[in-house]
Formats: C-alpha cells, sequence, structure tokens
C-alpha cells in the first residue's frame, strides 16, 4: 500500500506483514511500574515515532522490543517469534534488530571499521573480506570511508553516531530501533544524523524511533505513538497527531514542546 | 649462589602470576555469574585468602596439605617445596587478581555490552570481544601493583624451605656472618627484577593508551 508521508516521500508499507506486536507489555522496575500496558502494531516498511515527556517510558517501551530489558508481563512477537518466551533464543531475534544508542556505545578498544565488522564475523554471518567490503560500503553510505581506520574517540558525536548506524546495519536487520539517537549530540550534528535516517527510512526500512526531534517526526514518519505514564495515550499520522490532538496530555505536551 | 635464588624467584614469580591470572580470571568470572553456587563458591575462596596472612597458606600447603592426604587417601603422597610454593602464591594472588578484574569489569560502561549483545553477540561473546579487552585496560596498574607483590612475596616460601633468594641468603649467612653486604644484594636483586617489571609495564600501558590519547588530541583540534 502506497501513502505519503508528510514531506510526501512515498513509502511501502506492507499491512499484510506484522513486524512488532506488543500485546498488554507491562514493566516494573522493582515496585515501580514504568510501562502501564501497552499495545501496538508495527507493520514492514513503516516508520513509528514515539515521543512524548521524560519519565514516560518511551525508552523502556524500545528496549523491551529486543529484551534489553524483561517484559515483567505481556507478549511481545518479532517477525513471528515471542520474545517473552524463554525457550527462543533471543541472540537469533535480535541479529535481525538493530539498535542505535543515545550515546553511541561504539566499541572502544576497536577501530571504526573493525566495530562494523565484529558482529557478522563473530556470529559467522560473513566471512572477514565480505565483512570488510560490506562496512566499507556502509561507511561511504554514511560519508565516513576515510574514517575507517580511526578509533572512536577521534570521531566528533555525529560521526560516532553514524559509525553506530552502520554498524547496526551491517547485520542486514529488517527492523531498526532508534532510542533518542540525536540527544547526545551538538545541535550542528543533529542534521548529518537524521539525513542518514531519513535515507533509510526513504529505502523502507522498519523503523521505531525514540525522539525528541519533532520536526523529524513529522516530517519521515508514518505514524506517530505518543506516550505518557507507561501508556499510548494517542497515536495516528504526524498530520492527526501534531495537526488536530485529540487528548488533553498530547496536546499539553506539543504546546511544551512546538 | 645468590644468582641461583635469584633465577628460581624469578621463575616461581613468573609461573604463579600466569597461573594467578588465569584462577583470578574464573573467580572473577565466577563471582560475577548469576549462578548461587559458582558465586559462593568463588567468595569463600576469595574471603579466606584474602583473610589469612601468606605465611599460613604457605605453612598449610606444604605442611599441613600432604599430612592430611598422607592420613585420607594416599599415605606415600609427597609434595616439594617447589610445588607447594607455587601453590601458595597462585593461589594467593588469585584471590587478589580476581577483585582487580572485577573492578575493571565494572569500569567499562554499560552501553558497551548493551551494544554488543543488541547485535546478537551472546554473554559469552560479548565478555571475550568488548568487555575483557576493556577491562584489563582499566584494570593494568592494579595488575601491575599485584605483580610486584607477588615476586616479594616469594621471600615468604623461604619458610618451607624453597631455595629462592632470601633462603640462600641466609644459608650464606649463616656460615659466613655478613650480614649487611649479603642483605644489601638480596635487596638490589628485587629492586632490578621490580624495576625491570616496571619498565615492561609501563610500555604496555603506554601502547594500549595510545589510541585514547590520539583521540583527545584529536578532539582538540576542533
Amino acid at each position: 500500500m502506497k501513502r505519503g508521508r508528510g514531506s510526501g516521500i512515498v513509502t511501502n508499507i506492507n499491512k499484510e506483514n506484522k513486524k512488532v506486536v506488543v500485546t498488554n507489555l507491562h514493566k516494573y522496575f522493582d515496585k515501580n511500574e514504568v510501562l502501564t500496558g501497552i499495545d501496538a502494531t508495527i507493520y514492514e516498511g513503516e516508520v513509528v515515532c514515539v515521543i512524548g515527556p521524560s519519565g514516560s517510558g518511551k525508552s523502556t517501551f524500545l528496549r523491551c522490543l529486543n529484551k534489553l530489558e524483561d517484559a515483567t508481563s505481556g507478549e511481545i512477537v518479532i517477525d513471528g517469534f515471542d520474545i517473552t518466551d524463554k525457550k527462543v533464543n533471543i541472540n537469533k531475534v535480535r541479529e535481525n534488530i538493530g539498535m542505535v544508542f543515545q550515546q553511541f556505545n561504539l566499541f572502544q578498544n576497536m577501530t571504526v571499521i573493525k566495530n562494523i565488522m565484529m558482529a557478522p564475523v563473530s556470529l559467522k554471518k560473513m566471512t572477514k573480506e565480505q565483512a570488510h567490503q560490506k562496512a566499507m560500503e556502509l561507511l561511504q553510505r554514511v560519508g565516513l570511508a576515510d574514517k575507517a581506520d580511526a578509533y572512536p574517540g577521534e570521531l566528533s558525536g555525529g560521526q560516532q553516531q553514524r559509525v553506530a548506524i552502520a554498524r547496526a546495519l551491517a547485520m542486514s536487520p529488517d527492523i531498526m530501533l532508534f532510542d533518542e539517537p540525536t540527544s547526545a549530540l551538538d545541535p550542528e550534528m543533529v542534521g548529518e544524523v537524521l539525513d542518514v535516517m531519513k535515507e533509510l527510512a526513504a529505502e523502507g526500512m522498519t523503523m521505531i524511533v525514540v525522539t525528541h526531534e519533532m520536526g523529524f517526526a513529522r516530517e519521515v514518519s508514518d505514524r506517530v505513538l505518543f506516550m505518557a505514564d507507561g501508556v499510548i495515550c494517542e497515536e495516528g499520522t504526524p498530520e492527526e497527531v501534531f495537526g488536530n490532538p485529540q487528548n488533553e496530555r498530547t496536546r499539553d505536551f506539543l504546546r511544551k514542546v512546538l | 649462589m645468590l644468582l641461583d635464588g635469584l633465577w628460581l624467584t624469578v621463575r616461581v614469580s613468573l609461573i604463579s602470576i600466569a597461573i594467578g591470572m588465569i584462577i583470578g580470571l574464573f573467580m572473577c568470572l565466577m563471582k560475577m555469574s548469576k549462578n548461587v553456587v559458582l558465586r559462593a563458591i568463588a567468595g569463600v575462596y576469595i574471603w579466606i585468602i584474602r583473610g589469612t596472612p601468606m605465611l599460613v597458606q604457605a605453612l598449610m600447603v606444604f605442611f599441613g596439605l600432604p599430612q592430611l592426604i598422607q592420613l585420607t587417601i594416599n599415605p606415600a603422597f609427597r609434595m616439594d617445596a617447589f610445588t607447594a610454593g607455587i601453590i601458595t602464591l597462585s593461589l594467593n594472588a588469585g584471590a587478589y587478581l580476581a577483585e582487580i578484574y572485577r573492578g575493571g569489569i565494572m569500569a567499562v560502561p554499560k552501553g558497551q555490552t548493551e551494544a554488543a549483545r543488541s547485535l546478537g553477540l551472546s554473554k559469552t561473546k560479548t565478555m571475550i570481544k568488548v568487555v575483557l579487552p576493556q577491562a584489563i585496560k582499566f584494570s593494568i596498574p592494579s595488575l601491575v601493583n599485584q605483580f610486584i607483590i607477588t615476586v616479594k612475596d616469594t621471600s615468604i616460601l623461604s619458610v618451607i624451605g624453597m631455595a629462592e633468594v632470601v633462603n640462600k641468603a641466609k644459608t650464606y649467612v649463616g656460615s659466613t656472618y655478613v650480614y649487611f653486604a649479603t642483605y644489601a644484594v638480596v635487596a638490589l636483586m628485587y629492586l632490578v627484577v621490580i624495576s625491570v617489571l616496571m619498565i615492561v609495564s609501563n610500555y604496555i600501558e603506554k601502547k594500549l593508551k595510545y589510541e585514547a590519547r590520539k583521540g583527545k588530541r584529536h578532539r582538540d583540534e576542533h
């Protein structure tokens, strides 16, 4: 099904293929309930932005999707695998879910190219030669081919985050999770990272993006989820959520940030 | 004659450090594991070693343990001072090294583990590829400190009759009464061995820190 995004980018959302199905997800940290019953379905090729005030559980929700946080109860089905089921090999599922972190988290003990090659080689997805070639292609794509032999500490934040995106893409995932990817960046570096993400979206990657970049959410996403107090209060197209918010909390939040 | 003793001191130190590093690594991983039994074993081991003097440990391993084995399992059991010395020293170093590694591992930011796990790496692979290389780098100053202590602790093994440098010196002064000169030479020998150790470790530390420094310089240019 073809459909226009806010900016007029045309994308392919395949409603036949549910990539992520979350049912009644609850998450406690000790006695503190941070997710209070989340239901969401994300389709192949869809770009979903999750917005909301700090402490609303956005990042926790995202981190539950690749089991960096264990769900307390509820069901999370990724590509048909219920990852809340202990029998499911989470490492296999994670190979198909790339994740980009707020703090980049590049491996400090490896050069840029080794950062990207490590997982595919170590998990025997590719030979060293194949991984090297793929890594160079990805670096080309994020505009950092000349930094292949640099260490993460030698790069700016924006450059590190672009390498982190390349590293996640090296495993050829079919879902990408972004946890506030531009929040730790100096303002002048936000654009370069968002540009890479926009390109990825245009290529049809399924993306779930927790972000404070309202411009990005408005322009690039197919759907916006607004979270507050551990639940999804409102969801809809960017036009609906930004243009005509129904929920009082959404209106209140948007008034503050826009 | 003292040089023979020195050579034994160096050999025992190196072997014990090597074995101790392996024991330490396993004990550290056990202490950090989710398994209660493994954690308890490592905890008790570290507790006993750190809580008793090495002199007592050496006497226990050389005199106590063989007697126990003779009485229970094998009456013909014998243990020489060299073996007993290495067992004592590596068990001792292992306990301290375990804690040093643990400190190093805890100093590696959690995000490093999360990034590796999110790519599909198992816990073990994450440990080997990402966490341990960084942890060891963080631990180098404390590791070197422990190596120096281990070298010096070999002198305690003279009480179980290991013919290391202090033991040899005691024998020598027993017949010659040349106290000051003999013990001064012994002290000098330790000083030389430990200085070599420090030079080597400084070199390694500098090599490993190179990237970090280079990174800082680049950032400063921006």
